[in-house]
């Protein structure tokens, strides 16, 4: 949003292709009920620049300048000078026995339910997994009326202690993390502590969880529990940019190696919100011609790197999560392949290739991660559609519709 | 109350307000989305629409991920069977 506002403003013609019915990706997701200040204000922005927003995702580039997206009204192609990529990121999944029970959910996960109408007054959600957005969930879920029995972090103490100090460099951060912290003062958060197994019928009925060293059983009616995050980073692969440990390249204007084409936020480096906005306006600023203007934003970006650096050291997954799946546990959710199937592949290629494993709907979107942590595969190849998509939609020419034309 | 609407999962109809979408609709009629290959009850996952657990048959269209619809007024849902 930051970037098409900045490069709008400059005065070029710019489009947004957004895969939610409304903008801002999940962080500032809602459906109903009041939109978040910063939120707004870029929106009105995006409004007065004579932005246009579309809906859908995109699925294909059959040449440079032209990519191909799918909404629920059919295909269409879109031709484009410059090209400014904002994929976001998805939590991370680890598999343990019981994962896949229904109100087993990720911690933005069942946040982005709630956002969504579904209600947990009154329920009892044992929130677990790894990275400061529990805490942001547990907040959430707590003003919403849920019990949650305790917070678990696998991160260390230590990690934790040295974070919090880190936190006190980034002012903004400062005020987050206070309003947080007022929300669940009477919420109990263990680091050093992890989920071992979720049991149930139909639906999830307790959580097993090593805590700080010991075994407890907590009954409950969710289970919120995402290990931090991963960039999306299958669009710029798509287009050929250049990935380095897992992020997209980008240089000091956030240039990818790719000719006319820009990457922001979290594909870059998981780093947060306000280090998107900030490389956002940069990328903006630079499409439209104005890099001198990008320049005044370096510092400000270099502080929110900091930090985010601070964030990748903290929670870092510890090995011992490694061993948390049986070998009867399902690791690839679309074919139910379970774990001791995969374990004897060396690669997510030949894995694949015997197992289906990353072949299903997710396109290992879910299970690539998991099996990256757990067996070191680099499951790094793409090839088009990168989403499921509608027959038609493949047939789809860009050369037979009329593409819509764009900055 | 005017902000309410009905959606029909499985042929039972279900309450929701406005702005509510249909994996959460699913979860209200108490049905799980989707039975997996192995016949195991499967419900939403990532919430953003990735994992695709959420799939289910909206007005005749399969394969739509429940959490990225909004439930509109008549919606006919179907879950796996």
């Amino acid at each position: 949003m930051a970037a098409a506002a900045r490069a709008a403003e400059s005065g070029l013609q710019v489009g947004i292709v957004d895969d939610n019915t409304t903008l801002g990706g999940q962080i500032w997701r809602r459906s109903g009920g009041a939109p978040e200040p910063q939120s707004s204000a870029w929106a009105e922005r995006l409004r007065s620049a004579k932005t246009m927003v579309l809906c859908g995702r995109v699925f294909h580039q059959p040449e440079p300048g032209i990519l191909l997206a799918e909404n629920d009204g059919g295909p269409y192609g879109l031709e484009y000078e410059k090209l400014v990529l904002a994929t976001g990121a998805r939590e991370r999944f680890l598999p343990f026995p019981g994962w896949t029970l229904p109100n087993v959910m990720g911690a933005g996960g069942l946040q982005a339910m709630v956002k969504c109408g579904l209600s947990v007054n009154g329920k009892r959600v044992v929130v677990a997994g790894s990275g400061p957005l529990l805490l942001a969930v547990a907040a959430y879920l707590r003003k919403h009326g849920a019990r949650i029995p305790i917070v678990c972090e696998q991160a260390s103490w230590g990690s934790i202690a040295r974070f919090s100090l880190a936190l006190l460099r980034q002012p903004d951060k400062i005020a987050q993390a206070l309003l947080v912290k007022r929300d669940l003062l009477s919420v109990p958060f263990s680091a050093n502590s992890w989920p071992v197994a979720a049991s149930g019928k139909v639906a999830v009925e307790s959580v097993t969880i090593s805590r700080n060293g010991r075994i407890e059983n907590i009954p409950c009616d969710y289970l919120a529990c995402g290990f931090h995050l991963v960039p999306n980073i299958d669009l710029p692969l798509l287009l050929g940019c250049q990935i380095r440990d897992g992020c997209v390249q980008v240089d000091d204007f956030q240039r990818t190696t790719v000719a006319q084409t820009f990457c922001v936020g979290e594909p870059t480096g998981i780093g947060g919100v306000e280090l998107a906005l900030v490389e956002g306006q940069i990328a903006g600023l630079t499409a439209a011609g104005q890099a001198s203007e990008g320049r005044h934003l370096f510092r400000q970006r270099e502080r929110l790197r900091r930090f985010a650096r601070s964030l990748d050291r903290t929670f870092r997954l510890r090995s011992k999560l490694r061993s948390l799946p049986s070998p009867e546990t399902i690791i690839c959710r679309c074919e139910d392949i379970r774990y001791v199937r995969l374990r004897r592949y060396a690669s997510w290629r030949s894995a694949k290739l015997q197992t289906r494993c990353g072949m299903g709907p997710c396109q290992g979107r879910v299970c690539g991660p998991a099996t990256e942590f757990l067996l070191k595969w680099d499951p790094q190849s793409v090839r088009p559609p990168i989403y499921p998509v509608r027959v038609e939609s493949l047939a789809f020419s860009a050369s037979q519709a009329e593409p819509r034309h764009y900055a | 109350m005017s902000d309410q609407l009905t959606v029909i999962v499985n042929d039972a109809a279900v309450a929701v307000p406005l702005g509510t979408t249909v994996a959460v609709a699913v979860g209200l009629a108490g049905q799980p989305c989707r039975t997996s290959v192995s016949g195991e009850p499967r419900g939403p996952l990532c919430g953003m629409g990735i994992c695709f657990e959420c799939r289910v048959a909206i007005n005749g269209r399969p394969h739509c991920r429940s959490c990225q619809v909004l439930c509109e007024q008549g919606m006919e849902v179907r879950t796996d069977d």
